[in-house]
């Protein structure tokens, strides 16, 4: 076991981002303090480890922050040498940050405005949630994983729709998730959730579809600005 | 030394994203084939390159395409090792770098071009937005040389060609950057002094009569 006292987390349970980060150190066997953030009251530390954003996650190494789950999924990669998250090659290391990037700029998004429009602009949104899945069940024809037989960067960045994704489904009451229209995909959330540092690595699944509800009742409810 | 395998970059000369790109191979001194697109008429072998998004810049390296310039300019770095290193070689500083780099993407980028396009309430929010992040950025360079301290690296080429933006910036934002973000003018002022940057970039004049002209025929603004 490595890290210890000197790893420490900010985090919160329902946030895919800090889930792939302990994926990550989980995948390196690096011991790490995790600390609860309550969202709607930070803590004094978090805004001063990271006065920019103030979010989740914050990992703490030797006392000196690293934010963005990208970036520090990254720095432990470059740390703790063993069990690597990245691939060596660089051309493949450019295609695993290019997923991941495509993750966070096209599949969030996406995803985002299925879960909270309604009407004509759902279904507009559905389209372009599927264009993702289908550019990612391309990329995945042939492979186990993104990563290839083994789970990778972009697998642990794009985790999130193996799990909140299905969530959002049951929450918006939509339907994206189909074995018939993207079948390496679907056949890679099987995979994924198998992992053992995956799998034990989940919140409660009852708990995170009240806290969605929640969350998109809060927000349909606010004003528009 | 990478042996010699065809280097070939797929961009558009007035793009800030395939400046960066540009200045990455100068600063390395990677002999390149370029091929300017016309982005109304996209290439096949963009469109082959790059399937996803369909957009510049793309670098071809042996065959192999690689696209999205922050991306770009991480794998010339990992290629081209023997050139001048583009991030820290320490694993906080890089990951300081990249976190900036994104940052520009994600807040600077964004919100310019939002300010920009709109008028009103949302032109004022923009605004606000963009001027909250400048301090953000301004407050990481200090008094430093570059972003990357004593050398020229990621997030300095990851905002410089915003530089050229500047004029545009103020004159739909009315506000002087220099007066608002004099650090950040002085950087970019040194950073041109550097060959790799100013053959890359194009003239803030050149710049701000090309955005006005999409502007005005995109959302009618003037």
């Amino acid at each position: 076991m490595v890290g210890g006292r000197e790893v420490k987390l900010f985090g919160m349970w329902a946030s895919p981002a800090v889930r792939r980060v302990e994926w990550a150190l989980k995948l390196k066997g690096i011991e790490y303090e995790y600390i609860e953030e309550d969202i709607s009251n930070k803590s004094t530390d978090l805004v001063k480890y990271n006065p920019i954003n103030k979010q989740v996650p914050v990992l703490l190494h030797h006392g000196k922050p690293i934010i963005e789950s990208l970036v520090i999924i990254e720095y432990i990669d470059e740390v703790w040498k063993h069990n690597p998250i990245l691939p060596k090659d660089p051309y493949e290391r450019a295609m695993a940050r290019f997923w991941a990037t495509y993750s966070e700029d096209k599949c969030r998004s996406a995803a985002r405005e299925v879960f909270f429009a309604e009407g004509e602009k759902r279904v507009k949104a559905i389209k372009c949630l599927e264009e993702t899945l289908r550019a990612l069940d391309e990329e995945l024809q042939g492979k186990k994983f993104f990563g290839g037989e083994n789970i990778g960067f972009s697998d642990l960045v794009l985790g999130w729709m193996a799990f909140w994704l299905g969530v959002s489904e049951e929450v918006a009451s939509f339907e994206v998730l189909d074995p018939n229209k993207f079948p390496w995909f679907t056949s890679w959330i099987d995979s994924f959730l198998k992992v053992p540092a995956i799998k034990e690595n989940l919140p409660p699944r009852d708990k995170t579809v009240e806290f969605f509800h929640s969350y998109r009742r809060l927000h349909l409810a606010a004003p528009k600005c | 030394m990478a042996p010699e395998k065809a280097v070939v970059l797929l961009d558009e000369r007035v793009s800030p994203f395939g400046q960066r790109v540009r200045i990455a191979l100068a600063e390395k001194g990677v002999e390149h084939e370029y091929r300017e697109e016309d982005l109304t008429n996209k290439s096949p072998l963009l469109l082959k390159s790059n399937p996803v998004y369909k957009k510049i810049p793309v670098l071809i390296y042996d065959g192999k395409p690689i696209s999205e310039s922050l991306i770009i300019v991480q794998y010339i770095d990992d290629v081209w090792v023997h050139g001048t290193p583009l991030l820290p070689t320490d694993p906080y500083e890089r990951a300081n770098a990249r976190f900036w780099a994104y940052f520009v993407d994600k807040k600077i980028y964004d919100c310019g071009a939002r300010m920009l396009k709109y008028t009103g309430e949302a032109h004022e929010e923009a605004k606000e937005e963009f001027m909250e992040n400048l301090k953000l950025l301004e407050g990481e360079l200090q008094d430093k040389t570059y972003f990357g301290g004593e050398n020229f690296g990621l997030v300095d080429m990851a905002f410089v060609p915003f530089t050229t933006w500047f004029y545009t910036f103020e004159f739909y934002g009315n506000f002087s950057i220099e007066k608002e973000f004099p650090k950040l003018v002085a950087w970019g002022k040194r950073c041109m002094e550097r060959e790799s940057v100013s053959k890359s970039l194009q003239d803030p004049l050149e710049v701000y009569e090309l955005l006005a002209y999409l502007i005005k025929k995109k959302y009618g603004k003037v």
